[in-house]
């Protein structure tokens, strides 16, 4: 299968997904009333279940996993490691700093702008802190390393405040928050999160192209006429945006980052720049059905997404681990 | 006309002095080996004439603008650059990795154009490597891979190419096949500047040869006027034997 039809085939499946989160829930509706819905024909509950409830969900599942997916495709192409994600940067441990910190101090309550403006926040500064390394160093191990270091920093920082925490409920949405949920999303969320992410996949869109020629190595993409310092810095900006976007609206979901563009890597000739969409598609899809299945499972407490995506996702990431061991050394 | 022309070129980060008072000139026709042992400077007289690493005295010009100026894009057209080989990051298609050698034409992979692919399909060619071309390079031999990397270095078509090392770790006959390659790049109206460490191989392709010794340049000439014993001797620390272009290295001095 070409990567044009891989691409097809993900909008194709993505939107029956969707539709599939439409229709299932604790309250199961029909093919045609869940159709009537959409229209905004029919009962008025169905129109609020359908338009209030399980469609803004499963389009919060759907931005969060591709905005994870292309910025996850493009820190691969990056920094040339099947193994870089979002996460590597720092960028999504700090966006959820920002969110905790607003949780810790109550400030949340006072609108509902406050927690998304956190975590963008949280995310921007991650990113200056990144963009301004990129300007100065030349190595991509050092990126990685000054990510690990700011990811580590923010992780020490949440479990202070939450050590900390001034009262239990304050205490379980700090948790809700680090482990990642499209639960109760509404439009607005994700309107907030909308620029910041539409920004950033705009970048990593319009300077994909140099994510192929890095495929020779720094230096050598550097005399094909790869502008590097340019390259790491937008390829740092944008991702940094899009996950700061993802973040704010579920929190810290791991790992799709890592898994979308690993399968689809093979269809599109191993090329980092063709992998961008397709990777988001995958990432955007994955976490649809991860979230069907979160709302599905007969448990006492409802698991949250970013739990799921990690049982599914750290062993992933542990394959792909050995997989290069055993090919690259 | 396309020029590289380095004059007075120094390289010194830090403490360390590795390019001093450098000049040379690079144009078509020029088919030139720089000949150094290990740590003579070569690759970073190559850098610095780029303008991949700073300078610290001296210019680099090629056509006027000193090369730190121009934009990677606008350098790439004019001068195609091999470094030395590194593993690739992905196991891309061949013919992808020779499409990257468009990229400075703006090609974008799996989505060429007219002129692209056409550059694309000669270097296969003209490197023998067509049979490759759908072939993941992860799959391929080393004499192969340097094919490939020739390949995407001859579709840039660029009137100069720079390469480091390009025969490095391959066998005798992929060595001159590659040179042929190189050679007939120069017969075609290119201008190259390669280092070698085959001496024999360079006397026999090179039309000068540039001899580098801590971070100088101690000769450049054709190899009638630079290529002799006492050079190889001074330079290497190599007992030799030199019968116009036949060299034979008898054993470290």
């Amino acid at each position: 299968m070409s990567g044009r039809g891989l691409t097809v085939l993900l909008i194709a499946a993505s939107a029956l997904a969707m539709f599939a989160a439409c229709l299932l829930g604790s309250t199961s509706m029909g093919f045609g009333r869940v159709l009537t819905a959409l229209i905004g024909q029919g009962d008025v509950a169905d129109q609020i279940i359908v338009w209030q409830i399980r469609l803004p969900r499963a389009l919060a599942a759907f931005v969060v996993g591709t905005a994870l997916g292309v910025s996850g495709a493009a820190l691969q192409g990056l920094l040339r490691n099947p193994l870089a994600e979002p996460g590597v940067l720092g960028v999504s441990a700090s966006a959820a700093l920002g969110a905790t910190l607003v949780i810790y101090y109550g400030l949340a309550s006072l609108s509902p702008w406050v927690m998304p403006v956190a975590a963008i926040a949280g995310a921007l500064v991650a990113t200056a802190v990144i963009a301004l390394a990129a300007l100065r160093t030349r190595s991509v191990v050092t990126l990685i390393l000054i990510g690990v270091g700011l990811s580590s920093f923010a992780g020490a920082l949440m479990s202070l405040l939450m050590n900390f925490a001034p009262n239990p409920f304050s205490l379980s949405d700090m948790i809700n928050w680090m482990l990642g949920s499209v639960a109760n999303r509404s439009f607005d969320d994700l309107a907030i999160a909308a620029p910041f992410m539409l920004a950033g996949l705009g970048i990593l869109f319009a300077t994909k192209r140099g994510l192929s020629a890095l495929t020779l190595g720094e230096e050598a993409a550097s005399g094909i006429g790869l502008d590097l310092q340019k390259q790491r810095i937008f390829v740092v900006l944008g991702a940094g945006l899009a996950t700061g976007a993802a973040v704010s609206i579920a929190g810290a979901i791991g790992f799709v980052g890592i898994v979308a563009p690993h399968i689809v890597r093979p269809f599109v000739g191993h090329d980092p720049a063709r992998s961008l969409l397709p990777s988001g598609l995958l990432g955007g899809l994955l976490l649809v059905v991860a979230d069907i299945l979160v709302r599905l499972l007969p448990t006492a407490f409802e698991l949250k997404l970013g739990v799921v995506a990690a049982l599914i996702g750290a062993p992933a990431f542990v394959w792909i681990a050995m997989q290069r061991g055993a090919g690259h050394e | 006309m396309n020029e590289l022309i380095v004059s007075g070129l120094s390289v010194k980060p830090q403490d360390a002095t590795l390019v001093k008072d450098a000049s040379f000139t690079l144009k078509p026709g020029d088919l030139i080996a720089v000949l150094g042992p290990n740590g003579a400077g070569k690759t970073s007289l190559l850098r610095g004439a780029l303008g991949l690493i700073a300078i610290n005295n001296g210019q680099a010009k090629l056509n006027r603008t000193a090369t730190a100026d121009l934009s990677p894009m606008v350098r790439a057209q004019s001068v195609a650059y091999l470094p030395q080989a590194r593993p690739l990051a992905w196991p891309n298609c061949v013919r992808d990795v020779v499409a990257l050698g468009r990229f400075a034409h703006g090609a974008t992979l799996g989505r060429l154009g007219e002129a692209d692919a056409e550059a694309v399909d000669a270097a296969i060619a003209a490197c023998g490597v067509a049979h490759l071309a759908q072939r993941q390079t992860d799959t391929l031999s080393g004499g192969e891979l340097a094919r490939v990397h020739c390949a995407r270095a001859f579709a840039a078509k660029a009137p100069l190419l720079i390469a480091d090392e390009p025969v490095a770790a391959l066998d005798p006959r992929h060595q001159f096949r590659i040179m042929d390659m190189i050679r007939g790049f120069v017969d075609d109206g290119g201008g190259a500047m390669v280092v070698l460490h085959d001496v024999a191989l360079a006397a026999r392709y090179a039309s000068r040869m540039i001899w580098m010794k801590d971070g100088v340049i101690v000769a450049d000439g054709s190899p009638a006027e630079t290529l002799t014993q006492q050079r190889i001797a001074d330079i290497y620390d190599v007992r030799a034997k030199v019968d116009g272009l036949n060299v034979r290295l008898d054993g470290a001095i």
